[in-house]
């Protein structure tokens, strides 16, 4: 028997680590050789900390979802003592719909490996798309196998991946490097941090393919500060990898050489641009240069550079061992193979969500994510973060692949999908984003630097009430210029929340220019809180109000003191009588 | 910037930055190493001073001003001393979404402090993120401390009053 803890980043944060400890401690006292093992990242977020209980047979007995470090003592006692599965702490059946409505490739180990160990790799047949590739192919063979399975970037682009890894390998110079850019900072978006987490060896060996592919022999993995764990974990796979000789000189018996180094990013949204990720691995701000020369010609250090996603990266070992025309089979004709999305937002069962190209937003909002939290309307789905749109709930039936997605003014991107709910302000949204990108603007393109600026103190007036006629001319008129007058995707692609958001939604920028509404009751400055009649005098809200802008006596009906209010809506909150009322 | 002698590393002059020369060892000398090194300075000093960036542009032959541009361009680097428990507060599209902003009132009635700011006594510092990439938990924060960090999620008004509370009181215990 043996225990099994899902510990990616989502997983700790709701307490897994403890859980985990608890677990083999109360084992330990009670003298138990039951193993509590660690997984990454099953991907069904809103259940953790989820805990697998294993038979001897190695057949799963038990899943246990929302397992606090409380319940451990009972769990010990009554299934790994008494062989009793804890029927009430189960999955249900409508969760594991979750994970079964799902086609893994990406995350074919996630939550299933222990990813601090080479071997559970291995024993899931880690390794042997490059062996096969290194022993059995010529580096042709490998890109014109990528080319069958039809393979297109999967960090935002959706450009051909061996297209880019045969350009690398057609230019001739005596270093190549492979990088690979997990620096995911579309805010919203967690797929590749669960990767690395789950399943760090499947990248590893996706670039150390990619390397013998372009004739390069070192890698380089560009990966964000902020995610202390994948660093850590793909730490340990660089190092169990080296011991078994899938990196280092001569592998498999053959005459090439890869090795792989790490370098962390120090946090700018704009070196998920290629030329700004080189910029940035020499050390130097992170700033965009023009192409051409594209960096598979000249790219770090001057030298030809493939840069994939992390996503990307996964994908290939799968490819090599089931071969291309499989991973072709799946999906649409021309966006082949899976995507990973992470599910977040509004909705009920967040997470990571693995599905075929082509599949329609609404079964993946609602068949797999179980729609919306708390029985409200869908309203719209965010995708492609900052470079992205908002497409809105009568477009749900479109399909989710590289072609359909541009048509709504969205982009697939690197599979943020945000859900909303009839509580979210667009104008808001569309404000949300702005003020991010005019953050990471790196200020190298006049129109990036200052027009992000000019839109968002625009979209500032209208969410606090102060919009005038014309505004929504104007920033359709900046929107176009930084458009073209920008170098790099982050100042091409800044204005597209604000465009689909005036597309789908101008009558709520109307609304809050000339009426001074916000319909979604989101926007404060343009909310009014009210008393109703079915205020019972209980006196909470007068307590909770900050301000003391609620006056009454008790059992008598309260007011607020509009003037005073400072709308932050801890009455609204607190009131037990439902009497406090939004407009 | 202005001129300064003294030293921020605590050796109290003797020997300024002892503990960084190690990292110049390794690092200054092998090209494109001025963000990992910058990284190991903010390691071990908790912040980049004046004085450590005109230590590492001596150590690496490069210009002071180089290394402040590239200093201040990514948001990891922070040019002032942060607080024993920085808290990582996530802006992200899902945390947004979900009342991020609530949140950071709630920090902001607890603690006194703003985002970039850090308590009197040296406690606590909040920095807005962009994302944790803990989405699906949003509202998210991570607290980290010199021994690690820890992240919370489903944070609320409440919540997060009770685990800075927790924070306090256990730091309090320890004193």
């Amino acid at each position: 028997m043996r225990v099994v803890v899902g510990q990616g980043s989502c997983g700790v944060a709701t307490g897994a680590r403890k859980t985990a400890g608890a677990l083999a401690q109360l084992l330990q006292e009670k003298g138990l050789a039951v193993p509590v093992e660690l997984t990454g990242c099953v991907g069904a977020c809103y259940l953790e900390p989820i805990v697998d209980v294993y038979g001897d047979d190695g057949a799963l007995q038990a899943r246990y979802v929302k397992v606090q470090p409380d319940k451990a003592a009972e769990l010990v006692e009554r299934h790994l003592m008494g062989g009793t599965v804890v029927e009430e702490w189960t999955i249900a059946p409508e969760d594991a719909r979750f994970l079964e409505g799902q086609t893994r490739i990406v995350l074919r180990s996630c939550g299933v490996i222990d990813p601090e160990r080479v071997e559970d790799y291995i024993a899931a047949g880690g390794y042997e798309a490059a062996r096969k590739a290194l022993t059995s192919m010529t580096p042709e063979q490998v890109i014109e196998e990528i080319k069958i399975s039809g393979l297109r970037g999967r960090g935002g682009a959706g450009f051909p991946t061996w297209f880019k890894w045969n350009a690398a390998r057609q230019s001739p110079a005596e270093q190549k490097y492979i990088v690979c850019n997990a620096d995911e900072g579309d805010p919203g978006a967690f797929m590749d941090r669960s990767v690395l987490e789950g399943d760090p060896h499947s990248v590893l060996e996706g670039m150390l393919i990619g390397g013998y592919a372009i004739g390069a022999s070192q890698g380089v993995i560009y990966v964000r500060a902020e995610y202390p764990l994948a660093i850590k974990r793909l730490e340990i796979a660089m190092k169990q990898a080296r011991e078994r000789g899938f990196l280092g000189k001569a592998l498999f018996g053959t005459g090439f050489s890869f090795d792989i180094r790490i370098k962390a990013g120090a946090g700018a949204f704009v070196c998920g641009e290629e030329t700004a990720l080189i910029a940035s691995l020499e050390g130097e701000r992170g700033m965009p240069r023009l192409k051409p020369p594209f960096p598979a010609a000249k790219g770090f250090w001057q030298m030809p550079t493939n840069i994939n996603n992390v996503e990307t990266f996964a994908n290939v070992p799968w490819i090599l061992r089931q071969g291309g025309a499989a991973f072709a089979a799946i999906g649409t004709e021309k966006s082949t193979g899976t995507k990973v999305f992470a599910l977040a937002g509004k909705i009920q069962k967040g997470g990571l969500v693995e599905v075929p190209m082509g599949l329609p937003i609404r079964d993946i909002i609602f068949n797999i994510g179980g729609g919306i939290k708390n029985g409200k309307q869908f309203k719209a789905v965010q995708m492609g973060g900052p470079s992205g749109g908002c497409i809105p709930a009568e477009l749900a039936d479109t399909t989710v692949d590289y072609e359909s997605i541009p048509k709504t003014g969205a982009i697939v991107g690197s599979g943020g999908m945000i859900v909303m709910d009839e509580d979210t302000c667009m104008v808001d949204m569309a404000r949300f984003f702005l003020e991010f990108t005019r953050k990471e603007s790196c200020g190298k393109c006049n129109y990036c630097r200052v027009g992000t600026k000019r839109m968002l103190e625009i979209l500032e007036r209208i969410t606090q009430g102060e919009g005038k006629d014309g505004d929504i001319e104007l920033l359709e008129e900046l929107a176009e210029k930084i458009k073209d007058g920008s170098l790099c995707g982050l100042g091409q692609t800044a204005p597209n929340p604000v465009l689909t958001t005036l597309r789908y939604f101008r009558k709520e920028y109307e609304d809050h220019i000339y009426r001074k509404k916000c319909t979604a009751h989101a926007c404060k400055a343009l909310v009014r809180y009210e008393i109703t009649d079915a205020c019972r005098g209980c006196t909470l809200c007068a307590k909770q109000c900050p301000v003391g802008a609620i006056t009454g006596g008790v059992k008598e009906r309260h007011s607020i003191d509009q003037d005073k209010c400072i709308k932050c809506g801890k009455c609204m909150d607190s009131c037990k009588f439902a009497a406090i009322w939004k407009d | 910037m202005s001129q300064s002698n003294t030293c921020c590393c605590g050796c109290g002059g003797q020997e300024p930055f002892a503990a960084l020369a190690p990292v110049l060892e390794e690092y200054g000398g092998v090209p494109g190493s001025l963000i990992t090194i910058l990284q190991k300075a903010q390691d071990l000093y908790g912040y980049l001073s004046e004085e450590v960036i005109r230590h590492i542009a001596q150590a690496t032959g490069t210009q002071p001003a180089k290394v402040y541009g590239v200093a201040t361009f990514y948001t990891q680097f922070r040019l002032k001393p942060v607080g024993k428990h920085l808290i990582l507060l996530c802006k992200g599209t899902a945390c947004h979404v979900n009342g991020a902003d609530a949140v950071e009132e709630a920090i902001t009635e607890e603690l006194g402090i703003r985002d970039g700011e850090t308590t009197g006594d040296g406690q606590f510092t909040l920095n807005n993120v962009a994302c944790l990439g803990c989405c699906s938990l949003a509202p998210v924060m991570m607290v980290r401390t010199g021994d690690g960090e820890e992240t919370y999620g489903n944070l609320t008004r409440d919540r997060v009053k009770a685990i800075l509370r927790d924070i306090q009181a256990e730091e309090g215990a320890k004193a």
